[in-house]
């Protein structure tokens, strides 16, 4: 019987009820990144962690200029610096126990070297002797991915096996802004709140995907506010304040490691330098706006207000600098030395057991060699 | 000796047995996928596994492929084994960053210390009447991606076997289910199930003198087919099933291809830029001197797939078969 024949009897209902599943407003970010550093809050903050996170981005800040100088010299293939993001690769390393894994994007060298890992192995991928110098489960370091994005799922596949395991396990997955338009992104975010997974995600906005600046790449109020349409949470907070970022991730690792499931946090920094040694950032981005962001620099800003609260002194400041040239000298020592390879490492490692085209390509490879040291090629 | 009982199974029944198998005697494996879980799969496979290893172990996913196959990297690292069903060949193409990127280097890119243990089930193939994107023969981007090894049944047996050997592999394996075999039926010893043999060899199906027919997969019982056919012309052929394109069995190809002094490749998939072009460079490479006839290749034309209505006219059978062994003849008359 259609609607017209049953006229009369037929009453228009409306649609079932409908509720939102969760009240949207605890998820939604602050209207202003969360800091630390010159405000009220920093008297509550501790000195010993104060004092810690400023030796690291000393540190950090030389690592990356000695770096940038390995380049120079041809040392390094490339790399792109972490200048002016220091306080959010080392709040990162910082933040995580040792059972906690790290999963950083190919600019994060210094997050990785932050959490304890040798400088020298951490710069393999970018020096071309081997794509990852170490192993990741003995640091609970997965190795650095180039692909953009896509260590996202893999860091909620840990967390996610971990707790299935049922061991107090935390992953902490870095990536850019330019990272979060990636479809790897978005499924990232969603299983990891669909699993309720430990994971914490802390985007560093610095303004540019290479040469893109953030209003090209999303039209989102903030990349905080993409965690509420997931369900998680979201944060944001002064990248460059590096007491404020720990304490953001410090409470997302906790409320993960409870049992809350993931976050999403947001770091507003800057890059400093461009993109790699390769860019020219002059053809995308003005001096005015690099020294506005040069004069928000995260050292300054920590070490003012460690000398203001009378917690370091000259003698400290030189200390952490002189930590700083001692790691600076070691990178440079052992960079300077030729690396020894060899060829036949090639066919290692691409299965369990070579296939028997491995095997005959090996020989070929061994026998081009063998005439090579003879002479006869 | 004892004797077995055979009884008739399904190819399908035979990859859910091997799942389960797999699942009761090693708690790290996972199976994960788009509605493996309380609907078992749509073709099934999976069913029964979310009701008896709860749905920590059989896990129905968002949907979305490159998440399923991303998150089983991370679950990898943690020492897990997935397997994931990707729901059809198709479908599979938004995970190819994760495999061409991740999982296909893992184990070389960290030297070793972080081999990925995943197996990734694609039903694949045509031949069922399937609507756009439901019956893709894919193979030829996976064997093409190194680190990954390839493998597909053709028999019941082998999709038990060949599963189990995947699930134990230390490597990522690329698990190609022939879906118009799903219930292609055979007597096969489910109480019993036939022995875990190592990834990489081909089996010859049928011997004879006069040609050898290389294929796999689907494939296979229409070259079986054509055998029986070509008894008529006088024609003895060999059938080669080799199971496995990465690694390859050049042994077994090849002993057979010497045998009989001429070879065919016959699969679904677009000849230009697919598997056969690989297998008769090879072949010509190891056996010229043995060959009666240039390698010839029966294959799908280079289109996209079909509407089911015209596959029948894509998809290598009987005919063309028998044609193109006629022209293996034919190259040695003259
Ligand atoms: C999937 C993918 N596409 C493109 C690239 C090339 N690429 C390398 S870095 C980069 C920009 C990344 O920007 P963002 O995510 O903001 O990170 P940042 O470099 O600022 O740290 C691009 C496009 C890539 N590495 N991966």
């Amino acid at each position: 019987m259609t609607v017209m024949e049953q006229r009369g009897a037929y009453r228009p209902t409306p649609p079932p009820a409908w509720q939102p599943r969760t009240d949207p407003a605890p998820l939604l970010p602050d209207a202003a990144p969360y800091r630390v550093l010159g405000t009220e809050a920093a008297a509550q903050a501790d000195p010993a962690l104060l004092r810690r996170l400023y030796a690291e981005l000393v540190r950090g800040r030389r690592y990356n200029a000695q770096a940038t100088a390995l380049t120079k010299q041809g040392r390094l293939a490339v790399y792109p610096s972490t200048t002016g993001q220091e306080a959010c690769e080392v709040a990162a390393a910082l933040v995580l126990q040792e059972q906690d894994w790290l999963f950083p994007s190919y600019r994060d060298t210094l997050a990785a070297v932050a959490r304890g890992l040798d400088p020298v192995q951490a710069l393999t991928l970018l020096r071309g002797d081997w794509h990852t110098g170490y192993d990741p489960r003995e640091h609970r370091i997965a190795p650095l991915s180039t692909p953009l994005a896509t260590q996202l799922p893999h860091a909620v596949g840990l967390a996610h096996a971990a707790r299935l395991k049922g061991d107090d396990v935390v992953a902490l997955a870095l990536v850019g802004d330019g990272g979060t338009s990636e479809g790897d992104f978005h499924e990232a975010l969603n299983f990891a709140a669909v699993w309720q997974a430990p994971v914490v995600f802390l985007v560093q906005n610095n303004g540019f995907a290479i040469s893109v600046p953030l209003a090209k790449q999303t039209a989102a109020p903030s990349l905080a506010h993409k965690a509420v349409g997931y369900g998680m949470p979201g944060r944001l907070v002064d990248g460059n304040d590096a007491a404020a970022v720990h304490e953001v991730l410090a409470d997302a690792v906790r409320h993960a490691r409870e049992g809350g499931g993931p976050t999403l946090v947001e770091a507003i920094t800057y890059r400093i330098e461009a993109h790699t040694n390769a860019d020219d950032a002059t053809r995308y981005r003005g001096d005015a706006e690099v020294e506005a962001w040069r004069a928000h620099d995260p050292i300054a800003l920590l070490e003012h207000e460690l000398t203001e609260r009378g917690l370091i002194d000259e003698a400290g400041i030189k200390a952490a600098r002189d930590a700083a040239e001692t790691m600076a000298a070691e990178l440079r020592a052992h960079m300077n030395q030729d690396p020894v390879l060899d060829p036949m490492d090639l066919f290692a490692d691409v299965y369990a057991e070579p296939t028997p085209q491995l095997r005959e390509q090996r020989e070929q490879l061994a026998a081009e060699l063998a005439a090579e040291r003879e002479g006869t090629h | 000796m004892t004797t077995v009982a055979l009884k008739p199974a399904t190819m399908a029944q035979a990859l859910t047995r091997a799942l389960r198998d797999a699942m009761a005697e090693d708690p790290t494996v996972h199976v994960m996928g788009e509605d493996v879980g309380t609907l078992g799969g749509v073709f099934r496979v999976t069913d029964g596994l979310a009701k008896e290893f709860g749905e920590d172990r059989c896990t129905d996913t968002p949907l979305a492929e490159a998440g399923i196959l991303g998150t089983a990297v991370g679950m990898a690292m943690y020492g897990l084994r997935p397997v994931v069903e990707m729901q059809f060949d198709a479908f599979a193409y938004p995970a190819f960053e994760q495999l061409i990127s991740h999982v296909s280097r893992m184990r070389n890119r960290t030297r070793g210390a972080m081999p990925l243990p995943i197996t990734i089930r694609v039903p694949y193939g045509g031949g069922i009447g399937g609507v756009e994107h439901h019956s893709d023969s894919s193979e030829a981007y996976y064997m093409a991606t190194p680190g990954l090894h390839v493998v597909t049944p053709a028999t019941v047996a082998d999709a038990y076997g060949l599963l189990r050997a995947s699930i134990a592999s230390d490597d990522p394996v690329v698990f190609l289910e022939p879906k118009r075999l799903y219930w292609s039926k055979d007597t096969w010893n489910p109480d019993e199930p036939s022995p875990v043999e190592p990834i990489g060899r081909a089996v010859v199906r049928r011997p004879g003198r006069s040609a050898t027919l290389i294929t796999y997969g689907p494939s296979l019982p229409v070259c079986l087919e054509s055998a029986e056919a070509a008894r008529a012309e006088g024609w003895d052929l060999e059938v080669v099933d080799l199971r496995s394109l990465v690694p390859f069995d050049d042994e077994t190809v090849c002993a057979s291809v010497r045998r009989t002094g001429r070879a065919l490749v016959v699969h679904e998939s677009g000849g230009y830029g697919g598997p056969g072009g690989e297998i008769a460079a090879r072949v010509t490479e190891r056996c010229f001197h043995h060959l009666e006839a240039p390698v010839l290749r029966v294959a799908g034309f280079d289109i996209p797939y079909p509407p089911p209505m015209l596959e029948r006219h894509h998809l290598p059978g009987v005919d063309r078969i028998l044609d193109a062994v006629g022209r293996l003849q034919w190259e040695a008359d003259n």
